[in-house]
Formats: C-alpha cells, sequence, structure tokens
C-alpha cells in the first residue's frame, strides 16, 4: 500500500502529554481507591436475585400466549386462523370446526389449537391479526417443560394461561373489539361521504337523515 | 369485422361471434364487474355491478351515448358500440351499488370460507367504497344447512344474484333453489323436502360469488389462501372434465372445475368433485413386496424391481407368453412405457386393454323432474367409467393387430398360456372380481402394480405400490379424443412411487422420468397420437382427429 493511501484511511493521533499530577498517578489511584471502598460500605447487591425475586417487566413484554375466554366461558376463537397466516414462524396449527346449534353467534370455534411455543418468536403478530382479541401474550416468561411435546401448547394449556393470568394487573384482558372486529361495529362507525359525487346546490347535499350526504368535499377522493 | 371502442381503445370481434360489454371488454383487457351474470347462465342484469356508459359510433364518426348507465351483460355489441368502463360515473355507480349489496352482509370475512377467492372482497377492494353509512341494524337471516347432503347455504352473506337458481333450472334442470320474499327479505331457498342433491348440484358453490353457499366437505377445512392449485383431470368418467386439484401439504382438499369448452365447459359432477378420497385412503398400498414359498415379504424397492425385471426376462425367454394388462387408468406416457418395456422383452407378449367399467348409460343435463333430457344437452357424465380407455386403446393398437378383450385374456391366463403377466390397476372401485383374478392362480409371475388392495392381489408374485392421479404427470384422452395434461399435485404416501416412475425405471432407462421427452417419442412413433407435442396440451388440451375415429 503505498504512503499517499495510508494516509487516507488512517488517522494519527498523538498521545496527549502528561501533566505533573497525572504523571504521579495519584489522582487515578485515589479515583480507583473511592469505588473500592465504594463497595466495601454499599452491601446492596446488583444482581437480580432471581428466582427469589422476579423481574419487573415492561408493560408491553410479550410472552407466553393465552387464549381467551368470553362471558360464558367458551373458547373466544372463532377459528379464522389469521394468526397462523400472519405467524412468520409458522408455530400455529389450529383445526375448525362447526359450532354447535347452541352457540348462535358464530359459525365456527377451533376443534384443536396447537401452539408450538419452542418454535414461536414471540413478535406477537398473532394478538395483532385476531380479529376477536382471542390469543394475547402475556407476562409469563419462565416457559419451562420436560419434553418438546410439553411446550406444544394445546386449547386446554393456552385457556389454562388465560385462566392463571387474566387477574393479573400486568395481564389485563385488552379487548376493545366486538364480536368480529371494528368493521362489524356498525355503532361506531361514522357516517360518512354521499353515495354519489352531488353538487352543493342539490336537494340531497341539505339533507339531515342519518348517513346520507353531509359533505361534498370529502367524496373527491376515490 | 366489427370494431368495439373500450374506453377509447379499439377491439376487433369476428363476425360470427355474439358478445356482450363484458365480453366484448374482456377482450380488450378490461375487467367489468360482474356477480350475476355468469357466461355459461342466462342473463339476469340483477346485480348493477357492471354498469357501464354505451354509445354509438355514427358514419359520420360523431359518438353518440345514451344517457343512462346499462347493465353490461344484458348489452349485446356491435360494429360501433363505444363502451366506457372507467368514466366518474360509473366508478360511483360501482361504489353505490357495492354498498347496497354489503347493506345486510355481515362482513364476517374471518370466519368465512369464502374469503381469499370472494368476489365482494375482491370489488370492494378495487371498485368499493371502503365504508358503510348505513346507521341501522343489519337484517341477518338464519343460516339454511339443510340446503342439501353437499351444500349449506348462509343466508346472511347472499347478495342475491341468483346464479345457483338459474344453474339448477338451466343447467341441472332439477329446478330445487329458488328466491322467497322480496326486497330485503329475499332468500333462496328449496322447496320443503327437496334438497340440492342432483348430480350437479356442488356447482352451485363454486358459481356463488360469495361465501353464501359452501360445501359442506370443504368447509372449515382450510383457508383458500393456503391451498395450491395444479391443474389436472377428472378421473371420475371419459368426459374429462378440466379440473384443478387444490392441495396443501400433500393432501388434497377439493377439485374444482376448470373451464375448458373443448372437455366440459364450465362445470363438473359431484361424482368427480368428491371421488378423489380414495387419494388418502387408510388401505393404499405402501410397501413394495415380493412373494416367495407361498407368502409375501415387504422389500426395498431397488429390490424388487431387480426381482421384476429377472422375472420377467426368465419368462420372456421360455416358450409361454408375456402378456400385460393396460389398465384405462393409465396415462398415455405410462401405457408406452409399459408396452415398449415388455415388447423389447418378448416381440410377441400379448397386450390388453384392463377392463373399462361401465355403470348404466350416459347421463346427460338439462334433465326435467321426470328425466326427460331437455335439448341442448349442456353436461353430460359418461358411462364408461374411466378416463383414458381412448389413449390406452391408442397404445395398444400400436402394438397389437387387433385388440385383445381381458375376458380373452384371462381365458388365455386359465389355460396357462403365459408365464409372466403384469397387471395394472388403478380403478379406485376395484377392477377385477375374485373369479376372475382366479384365472391369474397358476400364473408362475404375477406382477400387480396398483394402489388400492384386489382380489388379484393374493396371486401376485410381485406388489408395486403405485400412486393416483395426483401424484402422477400424464397425458389422457377422453370419450371425444381430447388429450389433456394431467399434473402432480402432491407426493405419495411413503413407500409409493408414481406408476411413470417404476416403469420408467424398469424399463432401464436412466435419470428422472421425462414426460416431455417420452410425448415426443410416442407423436413420433404413433401417428393417432401425433398431436402430443402440442404445446396447447398444456392449457386446453388437443384434439386428437385418428384417435377419435378409432375409438368411437
Amino acid at each position: 500500500m503505498s504512503e499517499t493511501k495510508r494516509k487516507k484511511h488512517v488517522r494519527w493521533v498523538e498521545e496527549p502529554e502528561l501533566g505533573f499530577w497525572e504523571s504521579t498517578f495519584v489522582p487515578a489511584i485515589m479515583q480507583g481507591l473511592k469505588t473500592t471502598l465504594k463497595h466495601v460500605v454499599d452491601r446492596k447487591p446488583v444482581t437480580q436475585q432471581f428466582p427469589e425475586v422476579k423481574p419487573e417487566l415492561p408493560l408491553h413484554y410479550r410472552g407466553v400466549h393465552r387464549l381467551n375466554r368470553d362471558e360464558q366461558d367458551r373458547v373466544k376463537c372463532v377459528a379464522c386462523m389469521m394468526c397462523a397466516t400472519a405467524c412468520p414462524a409458522r408455530c400455529i396449527t389450529i383445526e375448525a370446526q362447526a359450532a354447535p346449534p347452541e352457540w348462535p353467534d358464530r359459525d365456527k370455534f377451533p376443534k384443536s389449537f396447537v401452539l408450538d411455543e419452542l418454535r414461536c418468536i414471540y413478535c406477537g403478530m398473532c394478538e395483532e391479526a385476531c380479529p376477536v382479541d382471542a390469543i394475547e401474550l402475556t407476562h409469563i416468561y419462565d416457559l419451562t417443560g420436560e419434553s418438546r411435546s410439553d411446550l406444544m401448547y394445546d386449547r386446554e394449556k393456552l385457556l389454562g394461561v388465560f385462566d392463571r393470568t387474566k387477574n393479573d394487573p400486568r395481564d389485563p384482558v385488552r379487548t376493545g373489539r366486538g364480536k368480529l372486529g371494528p368493521a362489524s361495529e356498525f355503532v361506531q362507525l361514522p357516517a360518512v361521504g354521499p353515495a354519489t359525487t352531488v353538487p352543493v346546490s342539490d336537494r340531497s347535499a341539505k339533507s339531515e337523515t342519518a348517513g346520507v350526504i353531509r359533505t361534498t368535499g370529502r367524496e373527491g377522493q376515490q | 369485422m366489427a370494431t368495439v371502442t373500450i374506453n377509447g381503445k379499439d377491439v376487433e370481434i369476428g363476425s360470427n361471434e355474439r358478445l356482450n360489454c363484458i365480453q366484448a371488454a374482456s377482450k380488450a383487457g378490461v375487467e367489468i364487474p360482474a356477480y350475476c351474470w355468469h357466461p355459461a347462465l342466462s342473463v339476469v342484469a340483477s346485480c348493477r355491478m357492471c354498469l357501464v356508459e354505451v354509445g354509438d359510433k355514427k358514419p359520420d364518426g360523431t359518438v353518440a351515448m345514451q344517457p343512462k348507465l346499462v347493465p353490461g351483460c344484458q348489452t349485446p355489441v356491435k360494429d360501433g358500440t363505444v363502451i366506457i368502463a372507467d368514466s366518474q360515473k360509473v366508478r360511483d355507480a360501482r361504489k353505490a351499488t357495492l354498498e347496497y349489496l354489503l347493506l345486510n352482509h355481515p362482513l364476517d370475512c374471518p370466519t368465512c370460507d369464502q374469503a381469499g377467492e370472494c368476489y365482494l372482497q375482491d370489488y370492494s377492494f378495487n371498485y368499493g367504497r371502503g365504508y358503510s353509512r348505513l346507521n341501522e341494524p343489519k337484517n341477518i337471516k338464519p343460516d339454511k344447512d339443510y340446503i342439501g347432503d353437499q351444500i349449506t347455504l348462509f343466508t346472511d352473506r347472499c347478495i342475491m344474484c341468483t346464479r345457483c337458481v338459474r344453474f339448477t333450472r338451466e343447467v341441472s334442470g332439477s329446478a330445487e333453489l329458488q328466491v322467497v320474499s322480496r326486497g330485503s327479505h329475499e332468500e333462496i331457498d328449496i322447496f320443503p323436502g327437496h334438497p340440492v342433491n342432483n348430480p350437479l348440484a356442488g356447482n352451485v358453490v363454486d358459481l356463488c360469488p360469495v361465501g353464501a353457499l359452501c360445501s359442506k366437505d370443504f368447509l372449515y377445512q382450510q383457508r383458500v389462501w393456503w391451498l395450491k392449485s395444479t391443474n389436472s383431470v377428472c378421473q371420475g368418467c371419459s368426459t374429462g372434465c378440466s379440473v384443478t386439484v387444490d392441495q396443501n401439504e400433500d393432501k388434497v382438499y377439493r377439485l374444482k372445475p376448470r373451464v375448458n369448452e373443448l372437455a366440459q365447459g364450465h362445470f363438473m359432477c359431484d361424482e368427480g368433485r368428491f371421488g378423489w378420497k380414495y387419494t388418502h385412503s387408510e388401505e393404499r398400498l405402501t410397501v413394495p413386496q415380493i412373494r416367495s414359498n407361498g407368502h409375501t415379504t415387504s422389500q426395498a424397492w431397488e429390490d424388487v424391481l431387480a426381482s421384476v425385471r429377472s422375472s420377467l426376462q426368465k419368462a420372456a425367454t421360455g416358450r409361454q407368453k408375456l402378456a400385460a394388462v393396460l389398465s384405462p387408468w393409465m396415462t398415455v406416457e405410462e401405457a408406452w412405457l409399459l408396452a415398449v418395456c415388455i415388447r423389447s422383452l418378448s416381440p410377441q407378449a400379448v397386450l390388453a386393454v384392463g377392463p373399462v367399467r361401465v355403470t348404466g348409460a350416459d347421463e346427460h343435463f338439462p334433465k326435467d323432474l321426470r328425466g326427460h333430457v331437455i335439448e341442448p344437452v349442456k353436461f353430460t357424465i359418461r358411462a364408461e367409467k374411466c378416463p383414458n380407455r381412448a389413449g390406452v386403446q391408442a397404445v395398444v393398437a400400436h402394438f397389437m393387430d387387433e385388440l385383445m378383450p381381458f375376458e380373452e385374456l384371462l381365458r388365455l391366463a386359465s389355460s396357462g398360456q403365459f408365464s409372466a403377466v403384469y397387471l395394472t390397476g388403478g380403478d379406485p372401485q376395484g377392477w377385477i372380481s375374485e373369479m376372475q383374478a382366479e384365472a391369474f392362480s397358476d400364473v408362475e409371475t404375477v406382477i400387480v402394480q396398483d394402489f388400492l388392495p384386489s382380489p388379484v392381489l393374493q396371486h401376485a408374485t410381485h406388489i408395486l405400490p403405485s400412486g393416483t392421479f395426483v401424484e402422477r404427470e400424464g397425458i389422457v384422452v377422453n370419450h371425444r379424443g381430447l388429450a389433456q395434461l394431467i399434473r402432480r399435485a402432491v407426493r405419495g404416501p411413503d413407500g409409493s412411487r408414481p406408476d411413470s416412475r417404476i416403469l420408467w425405471e424398469l424399463s432401464g432407462r436412466s435419470g428422472l422420468f421425462q414426460p416431455e421427452a417420452l410425448r415426443a417419442e410416442i407423436a413420433a412413433a404413433v401417428p393417432a397420437l401425433a398431436a402430443l407435442t402440442n404445446p396447447a396440451l398444456k392449457t386446453t388440451g388437443v384434439l386428437l382427429e385418428t384417435a377419435q375415429q378409432t375409438t368411437v
């Protein structure tokens, strides 16, 4: 490598000159002794005393999943398989079954719901995708099992996690959605925009009926 | 030549073509959305989704547009017709139409089986508004799961396009379905005690553009975006309907008809639609076996194939003859491989076409309630219940001077004429009876290549577990000599091998099974099958005119 090229890439820095006190090393020794003495006096441990003391986890921590129950204690999941579709690790396997006739509010439910906790990467996509807030990630992080099959969480196990965590203040049931997500909440949807582009002078544009023609400006967008 | 202008683009239509605006637009590459219109059904123009602006080009070059939007499905085009399908007026009309169609629609896409292949979703995404202004509660009607043995109706999802009603009236002729009530209370329903159980009933599920009519067989089995489709041909009868095989992770979930005017049109029968279940049968043969000293032992494929080869060679040198039964369920390629293999061992070997199962008579549709066929016939279920008799016969006819009936071969076998026979099965309903199988009891070498157990297995010296039609690739020739390609959709169960692979290895060819090369070889050797190199084989199939003459 030529001399000019080296100059381009490498910047040479000169060591700063030591002053009088620095050259005696006394301040540095004192600084070091101060830290040592502080530790002699201060007996508070800095390591986390796990498992006697549990760590403080942030509220958005994503741990073991749970399957929520609805008001009638049925599994809330409607087996739409959106979570299995969204899952980047492909750890969710669902088998759907037609709902019994005594459940008029839904078409199907999960006959089996198996979540491979070992394969899961705890990204929370399933929670995002769920249209009925049935699957949620809890604060449980210390997941143990004696075999791989122990950590294949089936429907009952996931419902068990719900029963364990539903009263934990850190794992509130975050359900804010209706039966089938925001699209089914007709009442909350604002009445916006006319059906077709209508001039402001049009009689229909002045109608006060709910859901009809409020503005003409908003329907410029397509 | 007539010229039609669509969105300012000229498109030529043939002088004999009778097209509506939707068809003319699709020629120009413009999609006009429509729900109620279907090319195989009559026009009702009830969904109003295809509203377009239509006008006429006058001889002096001026264009006179009609003042109102007209339904494109109901408006025939002629020379000089001008269609505008992308104006603001048209787009506004589509938005309004979709909003109306969705008024009572429950929007339960997550739990709906149609989601992913739903025209309501597609059109809402492409042409819709994205919000509803309905403040009132939706009119939710109870589901009807008694519509048919195979069909369930989610009444609330229905948009009243009446495709299903018209299908049962015009194609199946049975007219079970109808619209009851009017206005917002309209519903599809059956007459009490007359469910939709006609032999074509499954088609209403395909016809339904939304998730209202669902197949009970497929209901909740899979989400459709997980399915991978492969083009294939139904094996149920010699009509040879073009189908797609939908599978996921080596499991077939459904068969759907693929539009092919040369083969069957738009539809398929329920017998074919639900007739693939044997593919995943528990009884499938999965281990190659050799019988020695009276009892069979399972062995590795290589050993069994080597034993088959040596037994055949030994038999070929003897005084008695070699024989092979080519099942009409084989593809042309497989039949060719087997015929060439047997004939190269012994030029006097006997080749015969396996038993062709014929059940009743051809069933034509539409058929009225008394069973009278109404002309014109729109769909036919053939009595001949095998997919490739014509193709296999063409191969056998190339090698044999005259076709030997299967009974004749059985007679020769029981009289001890053969030292070795190579039998191919493939009929999932069984192709040989206990009594017929007796004919092979004294034959020294009986090689059986099949995927389901049959009575002949007890006399077999070699059992080669083969594949069903979803596991193999090749050509089948239907009743009118239409050669169509079936493609491999799934891998078979462990231990079984597709017939083509077994025969490819048995005939000592190197490498993997090469259907294209084989087709070229067959086309060069057999004039009746010369069309097999035609590239149209991969889409609609090719009519073998000569094959037609020899088989009809």
